[in-house]
């Protein structure tokens, strides 16, 4: 595995985060991310390629020691709980892990994805996510973006890595 | 003067990184994703808040039926 690209946001925050002029010399796609929100929510988009259509996923997550919930937006992928909301403890973030096999190749792209939320308190958000962007075109930007019109705090910071298999 | 929304952006070939201004179609659909967000959610947690009724009604009528908290908590 090689690092590709490293961000941290600065002391402006950012609303997205982009990596773009992916090499396609790789066969597969790690990013790993910590982040932290200024609204107050959990929820982290993923975008390839800056196109909003032909995405869907499916996220299982849990808020706390309860069960388990599911749901499966239909227009996008996201992550519910890809981001720390601005009212967990100050200075903490997640801890975010998104797979991306044959980002280069002439198919359909998935996406797999697990992430955490850190909180010294009863809540704290964690789950997985299953994406799929329906496009034979090669993965060239990600884009993580905050919803609910949040920014990413400084701090927050993404690192891109190609895997190579040969 | 309004706070400027921005985007950083690496260009994984040279490793340049920038801080961009977003522009005005990416504020409108920013805007137009915390909206539809928001009433997500709103569905969401009134789907949660349904559900955890639900499960309390259902505990209490499993105690008036005589199970004890035990029995409940190993049917749940």
């Amino acid at each position: 595995m090689q690092l590709i690209q490293t961000i941290e946001v600065g002391a402006g925050g950012a609303a997205n985060i982009q990596f773009t002029s992916i090499p396609a010399t790789y066969t597969n796609l790690y990013l790993v991310a910590s982040l932290r929100s200024t609204a107050d929510t959990v929820i982290t988009f993923i975008r390839f390629n800056g196109v909003t259509t032909n995405l869907s996923s499916r996220r299982l997550y849990s808020a706390s020691a309860g069960s388990a919930s599911s749901d499966a937006p239909t227009t996008e992928i996201s992550m519910a709980g890809g981001q720390n909301p601005s009212s967990y403890t100050a200075s903490t973030f997640s801890n975010v892990g998104i797979y991306i096999p044959n980002y280069a190749g002439a198919t359909n792209k998935s996406v797999s994805a697990d992430y955490v939320n850190e909180n010294n308190a009863s809540a704290a958000w964690n789950g997985f996510t299953a994406g799929l962007w329906s496009s034979t075109n090669a993965i060239t930007q990600i884009q993580l973006l905050c919803s609910s019109g949040g920014n990413f705090v400084q701090y927050s910071s993404a690192s891109l890595y190609g895997i190579k298999n040969s | 003067m309004a706070e400027k929304l921005m985007k950083i952006v690496v260009d994984c070939e040279t490793g340049a990184i920038q801080e961009l201004e977003l522009t005005a179609d990416e504020i409108a659909e920013r805007e137009a994703m915390a909206a539809e967000f928001a009433a997500q959610e709103a569905a969401r947690q009134a789907e949660l808040e349904a559900q955890e009724a639900a499960k309390a009604s259902a505990i209490d009528k499993l105690k008036k039926l005589g199970l004890s908290d035990s029995e409940i908590a190993a049917l749940i």
